[in-house]
């Protein structure tokens, strides 16, 4: 789950970090208000859970409240790639006299948390790591030890920071490092962490992920998803306990495991088709989440077929049976549907599906068998 | 001959009073693995299955000898039931339990790393030695005993290339799912390994996906260290790429994970990449 910038900063400053004392307005004249009351000019920045909004234009200086409404109304109803934009954070600008990089992520193939430095802070700091990526200084961190203060100094030598400052960046970086380590976060990143005007350091701006997995122990933090961007049926998905990813594709697909459900999508391409979502119903699913899953899927306009592709392991072959027959006995839908249960309790599955007598429902045996016929029958009901 | 589990492995069950491990420990037995007893805390005492419950995984060492455990509990403890199998000794631990926090895998990986236990998963569907032993949740029916070794990052998908492989008559050595979280116990290159120690093993499929660099590493691996034919399957072509926030994974990985990245490195290595799951046994002979 990825936080908004104003909440990766509201929560780095929690943690003593230093941030600018902006707010967040969800019009134009709540803008010119936040703007009047900061004096001075402002940064008016688009809050949406995506990178590269400040090269798409949503990020603009105001020398005045005045402008500071108009930049806000221009931002605002943005859409940066695909991510509408609805609110935004207004900043007093800040003189920036050098662009810092600090982040904390997981290394995976390290297996360990990763604190990374650099001078050369900013938009095109990727650009730094394949040029000259000596010039990130990386520190890999003992999950039980912590980030441990020499770390920290062996970050500020290597990104030749000036000593004065080097106290600043010590309660920074170990700020950081408890901000992602109390958050359960995968990510924790400082960039720009500007030396502004009086020479101080500021952190103007922050981003955060959270590891799903561990959202039930940081309900403080669940409660901070912004839902509002994002489709309601990936809304409805997750309530359910559903990973689900809309597509453009018209074969609706619902699988169980994420890997197979790949394998399933990648399969209605290779006969001709195209996906129109990710779904993985997850390993022990009932009934009622079979139900739900069909359901979201029919929403969707360019759904023209639907391709079930269960392999039980945990999940058992006759609970999805069950779950279809209920979804259809609440869904109606006319069109056509390719079921293919194989594993744990398949003929039982198989049994119920038989028995509930659906003409416009075909088995299949094997994958290609299933995306073959299904492809072929999405096609039948465009021509 | 097989690698990590056969016929003599004594198997303990974390959590074999819960609904999913009491169903799977079930099978396991039916399948004919010697599962000597389980785990819940606070049931000591009793029995299911005709096995006897422990409270501790020390207890259930010490009173049955067993020596690999297949966890079944929930993600807010299972963390704490590797821990416990760890400092019990147990030499094979796996774990198939979902939705385990990666900041305690970090710790697990630690932990493990001191230790002499080796933990598959999590997030796994566990191990199948054909006709000998099945440590967690691969159906069995699916898979016939043969000569080659199958190794996967993924659960289900894992199950599709078994079968489709028991299907041409090709059996396996031992088909084990490493599991799809960013930190697990065991990774490619150390299955490969034993793959390629194993006597019995002639030819390795890999199954892999997107995201991280396991399959690269991997790659390089087979290039370098394996004298048996490996091929593979990657998932995840027509995914689309993910919501990518802020550089730190970037900067990390340096942009690879994608299934391009990862069949151009197989290929590179001389392994042959299946279009899809059920070609694979064509490209075994």
């Amino acid at each position: 789950m990825n936080l908004h910038e104003y909440q990766s900063k509201l929560r780095f400053a929690e943690y003593g970090i230093p941030i600018p004392k902006g707010r967040v307005a969800r019009d134009p004249q709540e803008a010119y208000e936040i703007a009047k009351e900061l004096g001075g000019p402002v940064v008016v920045k688009a809050q949406v859970l995506t990178g590269g909004r400040g090269k798409a234009g949503g990020v603009k200086l105001a020398r005045t409240p005045e402008e500071a409404q108009q930049r806000a109304d221009e931002i605002l109803g943005m859409n940066i790639k695909d991510h509408k934009v609805l609110k935004v954070l207004i900043d007093p600008a800040s003189e920036i006299r050098a662009e810092i990089y600090l982040g904390v992520t997981n290394d995976r193939a390290a297996r360990k948390p990763l604190i990374m430095a650099s001078a050369e802070g900013g938009m095109d700091i990727e650009e730094v790591n394949r040029v000259s990526p000596e010039k990130i200084i990386r520190e890999h961190i003992d999950p039980f030890l912590g980030l441990r203060d020499y770390q920290i100094r062996n970050l500020a030598y290597g990104i030749e920071l000036p000593r004065e400052l080097w106290k600043q960046f010590m309660q920074i970086a170990r700020g950081l490092y408890r901000a992602y380590s109390e958050s359960d976060a995968t990510l924790a990143e400082i960039n720009p962490l500007i030396i502004d005007g009086s020479g101080n350091l500021l952190a103007v701006d922050g981003k955060m992920s959270i590891d799903d997995n561990a959202l039930f122990r940081q309900p403080q933090l669940a409660e901070m998803r912004d839902t509002s961007a994002e489709p309601t049926a990936e809304t409805e998905a997750r309530a359910a306990g559903l990973s689900y990813v809309k597509l453009d594709g018209e074969i609706g697909c619902m699988v169980n495991g994420a890997g197979l459900a790949m394998a399933t999508m990648d399969m209605t391409k290779l006969f001709g088709g195209s996906p129109a979502n990710f779904l993985d119903i997850g390993g022990g699913a009932k009934a009622d989440k079979v139900a739900a899953a069909l359901r979201i899927i029919l929403v969707d306009p360019n759904v023209k077929a639907v391709l079930f592709n269960i392999f039980g392991g945990i999940t058992r072959c006759d609970e999805v049976a069950l779950g279809i027959i209920e979804a259809l006995d609440e869904v109606k839908t006319g069109l056509p549907m390719v079921v293919r249960l194989v594993g744990t309790n398949e003929e039982e599955g198989r049994r119920i599906i038989d028995e509930a007598n659906i003409p416009n429902m075909v088995g299949a045996a094997t994958l290609a068998d299933a995306a073959r016929k299904a492809v072929e029958a999405a096609r039948n009901v465009q021509g | 001959m097989s690698i990590l589990a056969d016929e003599s492995t004594r198997v303990l069950i974390q959590g074999i009073t819960g609904r999913e491990g009491l169903f799977h420990t079930e099978q396991m037995i039916e399948y004919g693995t010697d599962v000597v007893g389980g785990v819940t805390p606070g049931k000591g005492g009793e029995w299911v299955l005709g096995k006897p419950v422990f409270d501790t995984v020390k207890a259930a060492r010490e009173s049955t000898g067993a020596n690999a455990s297949v966890i079944y509990v929930p993600a807010g403890f299972a963390t704490d039931a590797i821990y416990e199998a760890v400092d019990a000794g147990i030499e094979l631990i796996v774990c198939i339990t979902e939705g385990i926090p990666v900041m305690d895998m970090m710790k697990v990986r630690e932990q493990l790393d001191q230790s002499t236990s080796r933990l598959i998963g999590p997030n796994c569907p566990g191990l199948l030695t054909p006709g000998e032993a099945k440590l967690g949740i691969m159906p069995g029916h699916i898979a016939m005993p043969g000569n080659v070794g199958v190794v996967s990052r993924s659960g289900t998908l894992t199950y599709e290339v078994v079968y489709a492989l028991t299907q041409k008559g090709i059996g396996q050595t031992t088909c084990v799912g490493i599991g799809g979280d960013p930190v697990n116990g065991t990774n490619f290159i150390d299955v490969l390994q034993m793959f390629e120690d194993d006597p019995a093993t002639e030819q390795v499929v890999l199954i892999g996906e997107i995201g991280g660099t396991d399959e690269e590493k991997a790659a390089r691996f087979i290039a370098s260290s394996m004298t048996k034919r490996v091929v593979a399957f990657i998932a995840g072509q027509t995914a689309p790429p993910g919501k990518r926030m802020g550089h730190a994974g970037a900067i990390v990985e340096g942009g690879a994970g994608t299934a391009e990245d990862k069949i151009a490195a197989l290929n590179a290595a001389g392994v042959r990449v299946a279009e899809h799951p059920e070609q694979i046994p064509d490209l075994l002979v």
